[in-house]
């Protein structure tokens, strides 16, 4: 492309006051990874080739989905069960031929992390879970890497910049919001929880913004601060992110120790209270000594009759206590899910006093075990 | 009698709504105490806490009108 040509094409912004050839030349000399290729990871990719970043880097290990299209604006129905890296960079090239694409059609794990980290200026996490999002914030602190991050939940989104250089010293990380990972149940999944598609297209676009002033240096960046977006009310909540002394200490100091680190099993529900399988839960209600309690809501479906239980729905186990008189609790719903938030609270209530067990799986499973053992 | 504003983020607000005033709650450990009290369902959440829009990680003394934000983590993209 001729100079006439890249004129042409970045015209707009290189007119803009504050911006300029200056900040175009470090655009086009940048190099960005942009981890997952989902609902961030779309409205990213397109303003960030399209603003002319010089190399961009895409990890995503999965294949377009139905279920995808109405947030993943990158995609359309010709596409479903083809890799997203691959669909995303078919249609970025037609969008800026400029750009120079890596695509990673992996999963980022603690293994690979290091070495496709290493190859880019700026990291930029649109993934989708808490494992992830936690080796890409440690990996980030480890090689001096900054990070642009975006979150989302049903209605709201989160924004930061973590570990960027301002004044010789790294601004505050992930860790220093939420140093620890959340057990699986802990928190919701947009496939749990649902998304508005519009959302990851603001959030998203607002990473691609605070992207762009990082590598150019214009405006105020998002470091040391966390904003909130809310789509229902357009309300915005800034705060500032005060450094945790220890956090430090729960970051892989080597490749090594983030090499050997399990990320998955930080964020998994294996170290949950007890819970147990359909087996275990048959030979509990076989015991006749242990109390079974049914935590969903009152008019829930299916209505249980094989086996005799008390209904405490979940939001009203703590006034309920007194009931549950038996040693050994037993707790059941649905998914599992919300019997394992309910084991929870009855472990904290009643320490080793009582035992208590959450059944994995929930009823759902339950009744389809029996259905095949019949 | 001291009042202070409460925030709640995400899917604390289908627990507890999105706002609430709370009176005479001298410190954060305080705050959530009674919270959890009238919000069992908050005790097993996950979240952060920001007073007066700065984040904290130990227990921090309330003063008149202050603002107390509850933040879960999202993991959403």
């Amino acid at each position: 492309m001729n100079n006439d040509q890249l004129y042409e094409r970045y015209q707009r912004q290189l007119i803009l006051k504050g911006f300029g050839a200056e900040a175009q030349q470090k655009l086009l000399s940048a190099s960005v990874l942009v981890i997952g290729a989902g609902g961030l990871g779309c409205p990213l990719l397109q303003y960030l080739v399209a603003a002319g970043v010089g190399s961009i880097g895409i990890v995503d290990d999965d294949v377009v989905a139905l279920s995808n299209l109405h947030r993943q604006v990158l995609y359309n129905v010709q596409m479903i069960g083809r890799p997203k890296v691959d669909c995303a960079v078919e249609v970025l090239k037609q969008l800026n031929p400029q750009v120079r694409f890596t695509v990673y059609n992996e999963r980022l794990t603690n293994k690979n992390a290091v070495s496709i980290l290493s190859a880019f200026d700026i990291i930029v996490d649109g993934s989708d879970n808490f494992a992830t999002r936690y080796l890409v914030n440690d990996a980030c602190v480890l090689l001096n890497k900054p990070l642009v991050y975006g979150a989302i939940s049903q209605y709201e989104g989160q924004l930061a910049v973590f570990n960027v250089l301002l004044n010789h010293e790294r601004s505050t990380n992930y860790r220093d919001l939420f140093p620890h990972p959340p057990k699986e149940g802990e928190v919701l999944n947009c496939a749990e929880a649902g998304v508005l598609g519009v959302l990851p297209g603001i959030i998203g676009s607002m990473m691609a913004n605070e992207t762009i002033k990082l590598i150019t240096g214009t405006g105020t960046l998002l470091a040391n601060r966390l904003l909130t977006y809310n789509t229902l009310n357009n309300q915005t909540y800034e705060l500032e992110i005060t450094a945790i002394a220890d956090t430090r200490l729960l970051i892989p100091a080597t490749e090594a120790v983030l090499q050997q680190t399990d990320y998955e099993m930080l964020c998994s529900s294996t170290t949950v209270m007890n819970e147990i399988n359909t087996t275990q839960f048959n030979s509990m209600i076989a015991d006749g000594s242990v109390a079974i309690v049914d935590v969903r809501e009152k008019d829930e479906l299916p209505v249980i009759t094989a086996f005799s239980h008390l209904q405490i729905p979940l939001n009203s186990l703590q006034q309920h206590t007194a009931w549950l008189t038996e040693d050994t609790i037993v707790l059941f719903c649905l998914s599992g899910k919300r019997s394992a938030a309910a084991a929870k609270q009855l472990n904290e209530l009643f320490g080793t006093s009582k035992k208590i067990y959450s059944l994995k799986g929930g009823i759902q499973q339950w009744m389809q075990q029996q259905k095949q053992t019949v | 009698m001291m009042r202070v504003e409460v925030l709640f983020f995400g899917k604390l607000v289908d627990i507890a709504g999105a706002s609430l005033q709370m009176n005479n709650v001298r410190s954060t450990d305080e705050l959530l105490e009674q919270l959890r009290l009238q919000y069992p369902a908050l005790a097993a959440e996950k979240f952060m806490i920001a007073v007066d829009k700065k984040t904290i990680s130990t227990n921090t003394s309330l003063t008149e009108n202050c603002t107390v934000a509850l933040l879960p983590p999202f993991s959403g993209g």
